[in-house]
C-alpha cells in the first residue's frame, strides 16, 4: 500500500506539490486528475524518486522511502510518450527489466511473448519502436512496465498523446489489463473520461493541492466545489430561483432551491424532449458525431448547455428541455464560487 | 568549425526538461572532473599565465606601460587593420560563394550531389600549411595562374580563407536549410509573395541564426589564421597571430606578444559569446523543423545557384589539382622524384630526418594526442551535459563548459611558447620530452571533441534515463542504456576529427617539435622557407601525402553519416 503523507515539492519560489496526502490500496487504481501545471506529474515523479521532497513522506507498506533511489523502489514509471529505447527491438525493450533481474534467456522469451499477447501485439517482438504507431508504442511501454512486475505502476498521462478514438479503446484495454494482472497503479491525467474508465478511485488536484478524493463514481456524481465540477465536465452552474425553476417538476435531484447552494449540470442533464417542462430558444447548435450540442436560452434561467439527438435545431428555434437528474449535482459549498 | 554532430531527435514533449538531482554517479563524475581540470591548469593555464606574466610582470611587478606603447606602434596598427579587413572580406566572400552552394547541395536533389558535398567540405580538414602550399603552387610564377601576378600580394591569403572556410558556411547553413519546412515558403507564395519576397521575408529570417553563426565562425577562423598567413604572407602581411609569432621568435619582444595575446583573447571570447547566443536561438528554430523538407529536383530558375556551386567546386578543385600535378613534375617533365626524395634522409640539408620519418612522427604524436583528447573530452562532455538541480552545481557545470572552450581563444603560438618557458624546470621539466607535442595538439583538439560529443549527450531526453531507472536499472546502467547507443558514432567522428586536427596542427607544434623529431607540417614549412625547386617539389609531395592521410581519415568519418548539422 502506497501512502503519501504531506508531500511537498518546491521549484524555487513556486510550490508544485503542496502538502499532498493520498493512499493507494493494493490492487487498486488511483487516478490523479488535474489540469496541466497543477503539479500532478511532479507528484508522480516524487513517488518514483525522481524529485527531491521538500517536505512529507512517501511510504510503501509503512516503510519510508526517503533515500531509496528510483531503481530500488520497485515502481515502474510509464511516460506519456512511452520513452521506448529506440535502438532496441520491441522484444528487447520488454525484456529490459527481466535482463536487469537476470532472468534466463528462455524464460525471458516466454514472458515477452506472454506480455505481447496481453497488450494485444502478438508477433511484434522483432519490430523497431520507431516503426510502430503511437498507440502500439504505448502498448509496448505498458508491456515493458509490467515486465518489471512493479509493486506499483506509475502512469504519466499514458493515453494523452493518442488520438481520440484510439484513446477511448486503449483506456478500456488498460483497465482490463490492470485488473487482470492485479496491478496496483497510480495514473495522472487531465482527461476525466480516461480517469473514469481506468481508475477505481479518483483524486482531483488543483494548484498543487488535492481538492477532492474518493471513489470515481462518487467524485463524478458529487463534486465538492465548482472548480472540481468544472474540471470533471460540468458546464452549467445555476443557483437560487433559477435553479429552483430548473428542478421544478424533475424527480430525484434532491435539490432544494430554498436551501441555497449551487446546481451543477453536465450537458447531458438537459435534453431536448417534446414533453419537457422547460422552454427556451436555441442560440447555437453544433453537431458532433452522435449528438447535437445546443446552447439554449431558458426563460428565467439564462443560457444553458443542452443535448439533442437530431440535427434539426437552428438558432432561433424554440425547444423544450427535460432535466435528467443523473447529470445534475448539488454543490454544497457555495463559498468556493 | 563545422563538426559532425548528430542532429538531435525531435523532443517528444514540449514540456521543459526537468532536472534530476545529483546522485551517486554525479558525485563520482565531479571527482572525475579533476583529471581534465588538472590537465587544463597545467598545460593551458600555466603556460598561458607564464607567457602573460613575462609580458606584464617583466621585473616581478605589474608593468602595463607596454600596452599603449605596443598598441601605438605603426606596425601593430597595420597588423590589426589587416587582420580586421582581411577577415571581414574573407567572411563576406565565403558567404557569397557558400550560400548558393548550400542551397544547391542541401535543397536540390541531383546525381553526384554526395560527391560534391564531400568535395566542398574537404578543404576544411586540410592542414593549414598544406593550404598555403597549394595556393603558392597555383599562383606562383610557373603555376597555372602565375600570370595574374598575385603571388606575394594579399590576394592568395584571401583566397585561402575562402577555400578553407567554404565548408563552414555550406555545412552550417545547408544543415539548417535541409531541415527547413517547405510549407512556410509555400504558404507565403500562396499569399501572393514573389520568389524574391519569399526569400527575403521567410527563408532568410529562418536561416539567419545559421548564417550569423557561420559568419561568426568564419570570421574567427580568418582572424586567428596562422599557418595559411605565415606561408602566404611572408613578412609583408600578418595577422595578430603571426605577429605574436614574429614578436616571440624573431624579436623576443614578449611584452608586445603578451599584449597582442590578451587583445586576441578578448576579441575571441566576445565572438564565441556571440556565436553561443546565435546557437541558442538556432537550437530553438531546429525544434520547429517540420517533417516535410524533402529536397526537390532542380528547375530552370535554379541555374544561377547551380552555376555558383560549379564555381565553388572549381575553386576547390583548382588548387588541389595544381598541388597534385606540380608535385609530379620537376625540371619540365613528369617524375616521381619529389616523392622519392621524401624517403631519403640526405635529400636536402634543410632537414635532419627524411620526410617519411616525419610522417611517422606525425602519426605517432597524432595517435597520442587523439587518445588524450578523447579520454579528457569524453569526461568533460559527460560532465557538461548533466543538468544538476542545484544552482551551485549547474553554475559549476557551465563554468566548466566555458573553461574548456578557452584553448580556442588563445593563440596556439602563445600556448606553444608558454610551454617552453614554464615547463622548463622541476617538477615539470618537459622541455626535452617528446610528450609536449601530443599534449599541445590534444589541447587544441579538446574543444572540438567536447563540442562534438556534448550536444549529442544533451539531446538525449533525460526521461530515457528515468525510464530505465524506474524499470530497475542503477544509475550507471540507466545512463549506459540511454546514452551509449547515441554516442557510438559521434565518438568515432570525434576521434577522426581530433586525429585530423592533431595531424595538421602547426602553431604550437612549430615551437615544440624538436629538430630531430619534426612533424610533417613543420617539415613542409621548413621546406618552403628555403629557395630551390627541389625544396618546393618536396614540400608539394609532402603536402599531397599529408592531405591524403587527413582526407582518408575524414572520409571514413564522413561515411559514418553522423549527420550534417554542426556548429559550436
Amino acid at each position: 500500500m502506497l501512502e503519501l503523507d504531506d508531500v511537498t515539492v518546491r521549484f524555487g519560489a513556486t510550490v508544485a506539490v503542496d502538502s499532498v496526502s493520498l493512499s493507494v490500496a493494493e490492487g487498486s487504481v488511483l487516478a490523479v486528475l488535474g489540469p496541466s501545471g497543477c503539479g500532478k506529474s511532479t507528484l508522480l515523479r516524487s513517488i518514483a524518486g525522481l524529485e527531491h521532497l521538500d517536505g512529507g513522506r512517501v511510504c510503501w507498506d509503512g516503510r519510508d522511502l526517503a533515500g531509496v533511489p528510483t531503481h530500488e523502489r520497485g515502481f515502474a514509471l510509464m511516460f506519456q510518450d512511452g520513452q521506448l529505447f529506440a535502438h532496441a527491438s520491441v522484444a528487447e525493450n520488454i525484456a529490459y527489466p527481466l535482463k536487469l533481474r537476470r532472468v534466463g534467456r528462455g524464460e525471458r522469451a516466454r514472458r515477452v511473448a506472454e506480455l505481447l499477447e496481453l497488450v494485444g501485439l502478438p508477433g511484434y517482438g522483432d519490430r523497431r519502436p520507431t516503426t510502430l504507431s503511437g498507440g502500439e508504442q504505448q502498448r509496448v511501454a505498458l508491456a515493458r512496465s509490467l515486465a518489471a512486475e512493479p509493486a506499483l505502476l506509475l502512469l504519466d498521462e499514458p493515453l494523452s498523446a493518442l488520438d481520440r478514438s484510439l484513446r477511448d479503446r486503449l483506456a478500456g484495454d488498460l483497465r482490463e489489463i490492470l485488473v487482470s494482472t492485479g496491478t496496483t497503479a497510480l495514473m495522472v491525467t487531465h482527461d476525466h473520461d480516461e480517469a473514469f474508465t481506468v481508475a477505481d478511485r479518483m483524486a482531483v488536484m488543483l494548484d498543487g493541492r488535492i481538492a477532492q478524493e474518493g471513489e470515481t463514481v462518487d467524485v463524478w456524481r458529487a463534486p465538492v466545489s465548482r472548480q472540481v465540477a468544472e474540471f470533471i465536465g460540468y458546464e452549467t452552474f445555476v443557483e437560487g430561483e433559477a435553479a429552483a425553476r430548473l428542478v421544478r417538476g424533475a424527480d430525484g435531484v434532491g435539490f432544494d432551491g430554498a436551501a441555497g447552494g449551487v446546481l451543477a449540470l453536465r450537458r447531458s442533464a438537459l435534453r431536448v424532449d417534446e414533453d419537457g417542462s422547460l422552454s427556451g430558444v436555441v442560440r447555437r447548435a453544433v453537431s458532433v458525431s452522435d449528438a447535437v450540442h445546443l446552447e439554449v436560452e431558458v426563460d428565467g434561467v439564462g443560457e444553458v448547455a443542452a443535448l439533442a439527438e437530431d440535427p434539426v435545431h437552428h438558432p432561433g428555434d424554440a425547444v423544450t428541455l427535460r432535466l435528467d437528474p443523473r447529470g445534475a449535482s448539488r454543490l454544497n459549498d457555495a463559498r468556493r464560487l | 568549425m563545422t563538426l559532425p554532430v548528430a542532429s538531435p531527435p525531435a523532443p517528444a514533449s514540449s514540456r521543459p526538461r526537468r532536472t534530476t538531482y545529483l546522485t551517486g554517479p554525479g558525485i563520482l563524475l565531479g571527482a572525475a572532473a579533476l583529471l581534465p581540470l588538472t590537465f587544463l591548469a597545467v598545460f593551458f593555464g600555466l603556460p598561458v599565465g607564464g607567457m602573460l606574466a613575462r609580458g606584464f610582470l617583466p621585473e616581478g611587478s605589474l608593468n602595463l606601460s607596454a600596452v599603449p606603447e605596443v598598441l601605438g606602434r605603426a606596425r601593430t596598427l597595420r597588423v590589426l587593420w589587416f587582420t580586421l579587413w582581411s577577415a571581414l572580406a574573407g567572411t563576406l566572400l565565403t558567404l557569397v560563394l557558400g550560400m548558393p552552394a548550400a542551397f544547391a547541395l542541401y535543397r536540390l536533389r541531383f546525381p553526384g550531389r554526395g560527391l560534391l558535398r564531400a568535395l566542398v567540405v574537404m578543404p576544411f580538414v586540410l592542414p593549414t600549411v598544406v593550404v598555403g602550399v597549394m595556393f603558392r603552387s597555383l599562383l606562383s610564377s610557373g603555376g597555372p595562374l602565375g600570370g595574374l601576378g598575385w603571388d606575394g600580394t594579399w590576394v592568395p591569403i584571401l583566397l585561402a580563407f575562402v577555400f578553407f572556410n567554404l565548408a563552414v558556411v555550406v555545412r552550417t547553413v545547408g544543415g539548417l536549410w535541409e531541415g527547413l519546412d517547405r510549407r512556410a515558403e509555400e504558404s507565403a507564395a500562396a499569399l501572393g509573395a514573389s520568389p524574391w519576397q519569399v526569400w527575403r521575408t521567410v527563408t532568410l529570417p529562418a536561416l539567419a541564426p545559421a548564417v550569423v553563426s557561420a559568419a561568426t565562425l568564419v570570421f574567427l577562423f580568418c582572424s586567428t589564421a596562422f599557418g595559411v598567413v605565415l606561408t602566404l604572407g611572408g613578412l609583408r602581411y600578418g595577422t595578430i597571430e603571426t605577429e605574436i609569432y614574429l614578436l616571440t621568435t624573431q624579436f623576443l619582444d614578449l611584452q608586445g606578444a603578451a599584449v597582442l595575446s590578451v587583445l586576441q583573447l578578448v576579441a575571441v571570447v566576445a565572438m564565441l559569446a556571440l556565436a553561443a547566443r546565435t546557437r541558442r536561438s538556432r537550437e530553438q528554430s531546429l525544434k520547429r523543423v517540420g517533417a516535410r523538407a524533402a529536397a526537390r529536383r532542380p528547375r530552370r530558375d535554379d541555374i544561377p545557384a547551380l552555376g555558383m556551386t560549379g564555381v565553388a567546386v572549381a575553386f576547390v578543385l583548382l588548387p588541389v589539382g595544381t598541388l597534385v600535378v606540380r608535385s609530379l613534375r620537376r625540371g619540365g617533365g613528369w617524375t616521381l622524384e619529389n616523392y622519392r626524395a621524401l624517403t631519403d634522409p640526405d635529400s636536402t640539408p634543410v632537414l635532419r630526418v627524411s620526410v617519411t620519418e616525419a610522417v611517422m612522427n606525425s602519426l605517432r604524436s597524432a595517435v597520442d594526442a587523439t587518445v588524450l583528447a578523447m579520454v579528457l573530452g569524453l569526461i568533460v562532455a559527460l560532465l557538461v551535459s548533466r543538468r544538476p538541480r542545484s544552482r551551485l552545481w549547474s553554475g559549476a557545470v557551465s563554468t566548466l563548459d566555458g573553461a574548456f572552450m578557452l584553448p580556442l581563444g588563445i593563440s596556439a603560438v602563445t600556448v606553444g611558447f608558454g610551454f617552453l618557458i614554464t615547463l622548463d624546470r622541476p617538477p615539470l621539466d618537459l622541455r626535452t620530452s617528446p610528450v609536449l607535442v601530443p599534449i599541445a595538439q590534444a589541447m587544441v583538439a579538446l574543444p572540438l571533441v567536447v563540442r562534438t560529443l556534448a550536444p549529442v549527450l544533451r539531446s538525449v531526453d533525460p526521461r530515457q534515463r528515468e525510464a530505465a531507472a524506474a524499470l530497475g536499472a542503477g544509475p550507471w546502467r540507466a545512463a549506459w542504456t540511454a546514452e551509449a547507443p547515441v554516442l557510438a558514432r559521434p565518438l568515432l567522428a570525434a576521434t577522426g576529427f581530433a586525429f585530423a586536427v592533431a595531424l595538421g596542427e602547426f602553431g604550437a607544434t612549430a615551437f615544440l617539435a624538436r629538430p630531430d623529431r619534426p612533424t610533417v607540417p613543420v617539415v613542409i614549412y621548413q621546406l618552403i622557407s628555403r629557395p630551390g625547386a627541389e625544396h618546393l617539389g618536396m614540400a608539394l609531395a609532402a603536402s599531397v601525402v599529408l592531405a591524403l592521410v587527413t582526407v582518408t581519415v575524414m572520409g571514413v568519418v564522413e561515411r559514418l553519416r553522423v549527420g550534417s548539422v554542426g556548429t559550436f
